[in-house]
Formats: C-alpha cells, structure tokens, sequence
C-alpha cells in the first residue's frame, strides 16, 4: 500500500529526513517510535502533504502512484487520513458543519454523489456513540474549546467516518490520561482491517500497549535506524533511545 | 416561465405605451445627454413626469451641490471622476423580457448558478416580491395584490411622488437632508427611480420585501433613492441584493436610502452587494457611493441594517442609525470582503439621541489579494442619551501578505451614565488552519470559504434564510484566487 523509498525531506531548506525508506502493507499496523527531533512528525506531514515539506530525493508510492504529485485534497480523496497531534480550530465552522463539509468534497472528488445532512448525520452519530462524542460536541465549532481527550477523540471519529486506506496517527495518545488513552485506542483498534494500514507515530511505548502493531521501525536523525516486531518496543523503553540508536550506527 | 414572471410581462406590457418606442425586444438605451446642468435635471424630471415641487426639490438640491466639493476622507483612492462625461439618466425604451434563459448574459447566469439561484427561480421565490429595477426604470412589481391587502405600498418612488405626494412630502429627505453629503446631494438632484414603501400603522409585512438592482448601461451613473416609512407598530424586512456583469468603465453609484421608524415600529434591511469589483488588476468596476441613514423616530422602534460587502472597486458606506426615540435600538450586521484591488471603507454611525438607547455593532472585515478594508464608525451619544449603550465588536481577517485592514472607530459621549464597549481584533487565516481542511480532503478554495463563513457567523445568521444561503456562497465565490 505505502512504499517510501530513500525519502529525503527538507523543511525551510534544513534536511530533517535523510533517506527513510519504509514499507506498509495493506491490513497492517506499523508503528514509528523515537526522539523528539528525529523527523516523526515531518514524515506525517509529507505523507499527507502539508507545504513548506520539501522533497529533495527519493519517492513515496501510494497504491501504485506518485503520492508525492497529488496536492493534499486529493491524497485524502484517496483514503489518506492524518489524525493530527495538534488538531486545529476552527471558530464559527460547527463540528457537524466541518464534517458534512469534508466528507462530500471527499466524494465529489472520487465521483461518487453528495450525502444529505440527515446521511451525514446517521453516520456521524453511530461513530459519535462509541467514541463518547457527544451531540453538544458535534454542535460546537471545530476544536473550539475542546478538551485535549474531545480533540483526540474527533480525530479518530473523522478517521471512522472517512474509513481511510491508509491511516497515519500522529502522536495520538500526546496529553491524554489513561482512560482517554484506553477509548481512543480501542477506536483505532476498531478500524483495523485487512483493506487498511494503519501507521502509529508515537514517542511512548504506552500507546503500544493498548494498541499492538506488526511492526515497528525506530526513527532516529531523519532515517530508519532499527526495526522489529512488537516486543522492540519493551527494548526501547528498557534501554532508552540513546543506546538503541548507538546500537544501529 | 413561472407565473411572476409572467404577471411582471403583463405589468410591463401595461406599461409599455408610457415608452416612446413601444413594446419591442432590442435592448437600446434612452439617454439624456452626457453632463449634468440643470436642464439635465429638468430632463429627468420631465421624463418622470414630476409634478412642480419635485423638480424644484431637485434643482434646489443641484445648486447646492455645485458649491459642494467631493469628501476626500476616506481610506480610498481614484482617478478624478469627471461628473461631466457622465450620463444621468438612462431608461429602456423598451422593455427587455427575456423568454428564456439563453437569452440573459452568461456571465450573470454563471453567477446566479454558483449561487444556487437560477434565475427563474428568484422570480417566483415564494413569498418574496420582486420589484426589479432594470437600471434606472422600475419595470417590473409583483405580488402586489398581496401587498395592496395588507395596507403596504411597495412601489417603485417614481410612481409615489405621482401617487402618495403627501407621504413622499413628508418623509423624503428628513433623514439624508438635500445638503447632506457630496453624493447624497447629487442623487437628490439627478436620483432616477428606486423604491419606496410605507407600512401602515400596526401592519406586521405579509412577505419579505425584495429589490434586485442591476446596472445593465455602460457609462450610466445609477443613482437610486429609497424611502422606507415604518409607521407606529409596523414591522416590515426589507432585502437588497445586487449583481451586475463585468464592464471595463468605471461606473459611478450614488444612492440614498432612507428608513423612519416611528413608536414601536421595527425596520430590518438586509443587503448582499456584489457588484463588478474590478478585474484581478483592478481594472473596471463600479465606484459605490452610498448613504443609508435610518431614524428611529419614534420611541421603542427598532432600526436593523446587515450587510454582506463583497463587491464594488470602491465602497463608500455608512449605514447608520440615529436613535431618536426613547428605548430606541439601531443594529449593524456587517461583513466587507474586499479582494484584488478593492478598497472599502465602511462601517456605521450610531447616534443616540434618546434615553435608553441601545446600539450593537459587528463589523467583519476580509481582505485578500491587495485590497484595502476600512472599519469606520461613529458611536455618539448626546446629552439627553441617559443610559445608552454601544457594543462594538469589529474584526478583521486577512489573506495573504499583501492586503490590508484598518479600524477607524469614533467614540463621543456627551452623557455620564453611557456604557460603550469596543472590542476589535485582527487575525490571519492560519497555515494550519488551511492545511487541517486541506487534510480532510476540502479544496484551497472551500477551504477558504469555509473559514470565513465560520468568521462572519454572527452577520450571516442576521440574514433573512433565501439572503443567507446566497451570501455564504458569494463569500466563497469572492475569494476565489485569493490563496495558493
């Protein structure tokens, strides 16, 4: 689904990724660990094309395309779903506004018919209820007032409702407490399919607790420096980032 | 066609032996001829078939505004206009009814369908009348039966001075005097047609009523006057909404409107202008020069003025209110969205008089491209204006580097127990705003739209609901390629 091939990123002409390469298959998760400093976020923001992320060499392929030549609206269009660490607001735009809104440029993009504000609706309230998002929330303008734990939880709602290919988490489980973590975790556990893959950026082997991926690869200095199966992320948490990367070089 | 459609032929049809050239297809113009002297001043009155006191009123206004010279205050700037290469009256000789919708300029249907509104429908919107004015001859009263039951008139102001001379007598020029301002001066002297309604006392308006302008002559000067009489205990909604196809010259528009609302009488004008602004390098588009001016006569009326800006190369607007009447309350609903090369400077004054006024003002500001957007408002409270209070909440928005807003507010408070509040705040549309929509698969340009809809929340709920739809689809629409 995903094959990032020696991915070279600068961001205001600095280089912060400096030859990633990475593969993802389709009804996998894989998780992204390390330091604060070493590309993670920047590799979602590639991923889902925000500008100013400069590609200087390499390639990233998407179901067999160019990723990289689509502009952001339509990798979403597409199935490519960032939950965002720090969710923007948006004041005036109600939730539920926003959401209607997003999904049917999605679908006119694709070429499939508008949904009416009542299919919307449906929709949105039968994610909304597992999620512990209430009406008032879908009611209220986009992020605006909302806890960090209401912010995480939307994102993984739109993740629901968009039913993406290719979802990429970044640093989910940032300031939420354990309960939050808990419902935002078996949301994402809930979207796991054999038709999507799923990649899980996060700095704390915490969230791996609750959910647990096929793979993790430690991204240290802009590249891949280690990669193993689920228990790598005990190793990390034992030994630390330090010794793991002093291990790989 | 839709039966309002027809009715509208049949009117015109009536009117047509009134037109030298009768009832024919072909758009020609009838013209005075270019410049303004004081016979062109007696031309059009001729032509509107005015009785003595109309044309003097006007003369009496020409001569005052020869002594008069153009404001140059505002935050705007334009080539001197030359009054004398001008037209100032220009009239259908015959009326151009389209059969179909192939028959109206495309470029206008473009922009009724990215409203959502074709033009057929607008027509036979339910329960709205229409009384469209085809450049400076109103052709065209509907739904006036309806109307004629409830006691309202609704007629174009032409057709008052001939039928209600009492009524217009009485109210015309009591809230914009003749002396008023360069501009208002002027469109008393030369103001072609335009709308005039009275509603009676204790009469509650059975329909929103609507005015559809449309500049339709090259080089024409639109001078349109309004007079909105609200009698003890009435409540009528008034809506203005104007288009007008691209032109290369600038066009020069000076109207005046004025409302009176006397005891107890509520008054809620609503306006979406979106006139030719000027092409992507300012080029063309039509010079605004308007004063609106409600009084709120009488005590505990209610005086309401929203207005959705996004057209026009200049825009020179001051929608106010004077708060005459104890208790009485003025509102002002605005969003200026000037884009390109568009400058606006508008805002509103609100002048209490009375005690226990009130007034409210929300002012949204947007610019883009390398426009220049002007808040300028004028809170007064006079001596007597025991207990008023002002709340004033401006903002601004800009997008892209390039554009730029102002906030020019003007406190005076004769009177000690006043309460005015000012808040104001100037903002960018962020980049990860723009990117979070992005994301979830929005365009730049919905995007966009879709923010500052959200930024201009409070006035676009103002709206009637047939204004409100269209006015967020034109925020959108006015800024299309002002990002990216």
């Amino acid at each position: 689904m995903l094959d990032i091939k020696n991915l070279h990123v600068a961001v205001n002409g600095k280089e912060i990724l400096k030859g990633l390469s990475l593969r993802v298959d389709a009804g996998q998760v894989h998780a992204i660990m390390g330091p604060n400093g070493s590309g993670k976020s920047t590799l979602s923001y590639v991923l889902a094309g925000r500008s100013g992320y400069d590609i200087t060499e390499g390639s990233i392929t998407y179901n067999g395309e160019d990723l990289a030549a689509l502009p952001p609206e339509e990798r979403a269009a597409k199935g490519v779903f960032l939950a965002m660490q720090y969710p923007v607001e948006i004041p005036g735009v109600t939730t539920m506004m926003f959401l209607k809104s997003a999904l049917n440029a999605q679908r006119r993009s694709r070429g499939e018919s508008e949904m009416d504000a009542i299919g919307v609706l449906k929709s949105v309230r039968a994610k909304a209820a597992t999620l512990n998002v209430s009406e008032e929330m879908l009611k209220r303008a986009l992020n605006v007032g909302f806890s960090g734990g209401e912010k995480k939880r939307l994102e993984i709602l739109q993740m629901a409702l968009f039913e993406p290919k290719l979802a990429i988490l970044d640093e989910t489980d940032s300031g939420l407490d354990i309960d939050a973590l808990r419902l935002v975790a078996e949301g994402v556990n809930g979207l796991r399919s054999p038709s999507r893959a799923m990649l899980v950026i996060t700095h704390y082997q915490r969230l791996l607790d609750y959910i647990v991926p096929d793979r993790i690869h430690v991204l240290a200095k802009g590249r891949i420096v280690a990669e193993g199966g689920k228990e790598l992320a005990l190793e990390l948490e034992a030994k630390g980032y330090e010794q793991i990367v002093k291990d790989a070089a | 066609m839709s039966s309002a459609a027809q009715q509208t032929k049949q009117q015109v049809a009536e009117l047509g032996d009134k037109y030298k050239y009768g009832f024919v297809t072909d758009i020609e113009m009838e013209r005075a001829p270019k410049g303004l002297n004081e016979d062109t001043v007696r031309y059009i009155s001729a032509k509107k078939g005015e009785p003595e006191w109309m044309l003097e009123w006007r003369l009496g206004a020409f001569r005052r505004w020869q002594t008069m010279k153009e404001p140059k205050w505002a935050r705007v700037h334009y080539p001197p206009i030359d009054y004398q290469d001008a037209y100032y009256y220009a009239a259908p000789k015959n009326t151009p009814l389209k059969q179909s919708l192939d028959e109206v300029d495309p470029k206008l249907l473009e922009t009724y369908n990215k409203l959502g509104i074709p033009l057929s429908e607008q027509m036979a919107l339910a329960g709205v009348a229409v009384d469209a004015v085809f450049d400076s001859v109103s052709v065209a009263t509907t739904f006036k039966e309806k109307l004629n039951e409830a006691g309202v008139i609704f007629c174009p102001i032409s057709e008052a001075i001939r039928d209600y001379p009492d009524l217009v007598k009485k109210y015309l020029g009591t809230v914009v005097p003749v002396t008023d301002n360069f501009f208002a001066t002027l469109n008393s002297a030369v103001f072609s047609d335009g709308t005039f309604v009275y509603v009676p006392k204790g009469v509650r308006c059975p329909m929103e009523l609507s005015t559809y302008f449309r500049i339709n002559a090259s080089e024409t000067g639109q001078f349109e006057r309004t007079l909105i009489v609200a009698d003890e205990g009435s409540y009528v909604s008034y809506l203005e909404g104007c288009t007008a196809p691209k032109r290369d010259e600038n066009q020069l528009h000076a109207a005046v409107v004025e409302l009176i609302a006397l005891d107890n009488a509520e008054i809620k004008y609503s306006t979406v202008q979106n006139w030719y602004p000027g092409d992507e390098e300012g080029k063309g588009g039509i010079y605004n020069f308007v004063t609106k001016r409600g009084d709120c006569r009488g005590d505990r009326s209610k005086i309401s003025w929203t207005q959705v800006e996004t057209g026009s190369a200049i825009t020179w607007k001051y929608p106010s209110c004077i708060l005459r009447g104890d208790d009485s309350v003025g509102e002002f609903y605005s969003i200026a969205i000037a884009n390109h090369f568009q400058q606006a400077d508008t805002g509103t004054k609100m002048i209490h008089l009375g005690k226990n006024t009130r007034s409210r003002i929300i002012s949204k500001g947007i610019s883009a491209g390398r426009a220049q957007n002007t808040y300028r408002g004028l809170v007064s409270v006079h001596g007597k204006a025991a207990n008023a209070r002002n709340f004033t909440q401006c903002d601004s928005l800009l997008i892209g580097g390039e554009c730029g807003a102002h906030t020019v507010p003007y406190i005076e408070s004769r009177n000690s127990s006043t309460r005015i509040e000012h808040e104001a705040t100037i903002s960018k549309i962020a980049e990860d705003q723009l990117f979070y929509c992005l994301q979830r698969g929005l365009g730049q340009e919905e995007a966009v739209a879709l923010i500052v809809n959200g930024f201009c929340k409070e006035v676009l709920q103002q709206l009637p609901m047939e204004f409100a739809v269209e006015a967020q689809k034109l925020v959108g629409i006015s800024l299309e390629g002002s990002v990216g």
